[in-house]
């Protein structure tokens, strides 16, 4: 082992009140880091779960739509218009909307239904744990989370409810369909999603486009931005794009997730750089008899990021076993913390540039050693 | 008399600036050469350690010229001070100042890693520098776990290990007892004498004289006189310093 790690090693742990303040330092603010980047990849999944599992070539949305779940209406003649255009194979209407859900116990709460054309499959339910897409086809039939069951008021499948006073019994269950608002989704075919949220007849809220085998898709969405009015035609990349740039910053969310990671980090390198500060001070003896004996400053300044990367790697190890128990904790909620390989690589170079970053105090201050204090001492 | 292997011609040293500046050295020339064992002597304050850290490449002259083997030190760098410290002196303190966190082979190895010497060859060296000087059964033991003489000793083979010109020793015998410091002595004579190293000794203890091949004194920045000492060639010349 070369002797440099040997000292940065020993002159960590010779001091492990230190020690331990430095590395609950770094553990803090890793796994407050870690929380706000996990909440803020799991936000941008969430708002976007929907756009994510539609069969869609193309989306027509209203014009000036923000995000998935924006309530502004498409007249629903202009699927016509859309399916005049060569290369278009389907336009399937999409409705979407807030409605209340009165249980059997008469209590209310609201939620948000989601009409498909089930037969085209454009957003049906996904994961279905019980019952089949099929069975939504039958009358009053809709599909619900299981996670949401209690809130509904209802058992499971067979259970029945009201939708703006009209009978709906659930046919179907799935299981780990969250909205990040709370309020659960109710799936259910398209004509009866207007119906029990109010949206006319002749309106729809969005057109999952799927295109002919060998259809040019930038030729076919040009023809049908330009035929079809107050609308904007969407690649499903895009729509994803717009809807997590609505929900991350338009309303600040980001902004406040983001803010709290930096926070997380500002405090890790204060306190890793006072730990590491103070600890160089102790040791200035032995450095300026490094110094004396002939050391260049290079080879301490080594001596001191050593002892940041070793406080770096311990305290990553930990936040990083804390945060996977995060994780664990949060998966079955409205809003998981996602933790990604990209975004550990991340958190681990963070850590390692917070800890050589917290060092900088320390290697200024060996940078003013005098080696002749060495024989005044 | 072979060449000098550290010498300070004229050296003059101002500490401080403005109305606190204080002459600690004023025009002192001293040479030390191969297989000579040197005492500086002189009373506190008089400049024996501000000469040892100027002829240690680690304080700068205001004025005059330091040659280590051969090499001026004018214009150097902080670096380049390092380096010529690390080539060609062994430093020897008076309270040892070894790592405590370090077992006594590592203290000693530390002189070579700061020279980059490969890990292997570095501990074999460093084992031989504490058999010479006793301690080869101490290898592993920790500062805490020596004696005052035994940490002295380890510090003496920190400071030879990487075979420099010469050793600068301040007060090395302070911090012991007169059996210690005995001990220590015949080891810094014998460094000098077998191996051929030129060394340095501040003190003001007058039990090392039998020991020194010559002895300069020094009062108020000025060396004020030299003599022949007991373990030398002639005891009675005696040289007087001016200036």
């Amino acid at each position: 082992m070369p002797l440099v790690f040997t000292l940065a090693f020993r002159n960590l742990f010779h001091d492990r009140l230190r020690f331990v303040a430095t590395v609950v330092g770094i553990v803090f603010s890793i796994v407050l880091v870690t929380v706000q980047m996990g909440l803020y990849l799991g936000f941008g999944r969430t708002v976007t779960t929907m756009i994510d599992h539609a069969s869609a070539d193309l989306w027509i949305v209203p014009r000036g739509t923000k995000c998935f779940e924006d309530p502004s209406l498409l007249d629903a003649r202009e699927r016509y218009r859309a399916l005049s255009i060569e290369g278009v194979a389907e336009a399937i209407p999409v409705v979407i909307g807030f409605a209340d859900w009165r249980m059997p116990s008469g209590a209310t709460t609201p939620v948000f239904v989601i009409g498909t054309d089930l037969r085209s499959g454009g957003l049906p339910p996904w994961d279905l744990v019980e019952g089949r897409i099929e069975a939504l086809s039958t009358p009053r039939a809709v599909a619900v989370d299981r996670s949401y069951l209690e809130r509904l008021g209802i058992s499971g499948m067979g259970a029945t409810a009201e939708i703006r006073q009209q009978l709906v019994r659930v046919a179907a269950v799935t299981s780990g369909i969250r909205s990040f608002t709370t309020t659960p989704f109710v799936f259910m075919d398209v004509d009866r999603a207007r119906s029990h949220t109010g949206i006319p007849s002749a309106k729809t809220t969005y057109f999952l486009v799927r295109l002919s085998p060998g259809a040019d898709l930038t030729r076919v969405r040009g023809q049908l931005a330009s035929k079809i009015s107050d609308a904007e035609v969407l690649t499903p990349v895009e729509f994803r794009e717009r809807s997590r740039t609505f929900w991350l910053f338009s309303t600040g969310a980001g902004a406040a997730l983001f803010a709290g990671a930096l926070l997380g980090v500002i405090v890790g390198t204060v306190i890793v750089a006072q730990t590491l500060y103070s600890s160089t001070k102790e040791h200035l003896n032995e450095f300026a008899t490094l110094r004396a004996i002939g050391s260049s400053r290079g080879y301490i300044y080594k001596v001191i990021v050593w002892q940041a990367l070793l406080s770096a790697v311990i305290g990553f190890s930990i936040a990083a076993l804390i945060g996977w128990a995060i994780v664990r904790l949060t998966a079955e909620t409205a809003l998981p913390i996602l933790i990604t390989p990209g975004l550990i690589a991340g958190l681990f170079s963070l850590t390692i540039v917070m800890c050589i970053a917290s060092a900088i105090a320390a290697i200024v201050q060996v940078t003013r050693i005098d080696p002749a204090t060495a024989f005044t001492r | 008399m072979s060449e000098p292997v550290i010498e300070a011609v004229n050296v003059a040293k101002v500490l401080g600036s403005g109305a606190e500046a204080v002459a600690a050295l004023r025009g002192v020339s001293l040479a030390v050469s191969c297989g000579e064992l040197t005492l500086l002597m002189g009373p506190s304050g008089s400049g024996k350690t501000t000469l040892l850290s100027i002829l240690g490449c680690m304080l700068t002259p205001t004025e005059g010229t330091v040659r280590v083997c051969g090499q001026s030190t004018d214009g150097a760098g902080p670096e380049d001070l390092a380096l010529l410290r690390r080539e060609h002196v062994g430093f020897v303190f008076q309270s040892f100042h070894l790592f405590p966190t370090l077992s006594a082979a590592d203290n000693v190895r530390l002189a070579l890693d700061v020279r980059g010497e490969p890990s292997r060859s570095a501990k074999a060296r460093s084992r031989e520098a504490l058999a010479r000087v006793g301690l080869s059964h101490k290898i592993s033991a920790f500062p805490r776990e020596l004696s005052g003489g035994e940490q002295q000793r380890v510090a003496i083979a920190r400071a030879i290990v990487g075979n420099p010109s010469i050793i600068l020793a301040d007060e090395p015998t302070a911090a012991l007892d007169g059996e210690n410091g005995q001990a220590i002595m015949k080891i810094l004579a014998g460094i000098s004498r077998e191996q051929g190293r030129g060394v340095l000794i501040v003190t003001h203890d007058p039990r090392l004289l039998p020991f020194a091949d010559r002895i300069v004194h020094i009062e108020d920045g000025r060396l004020v006189g030299e003599e022949r000492g007991a373990a030398g060639p002639d005891m009675n010349s005696r040289k007087s310093y001016r200036g």
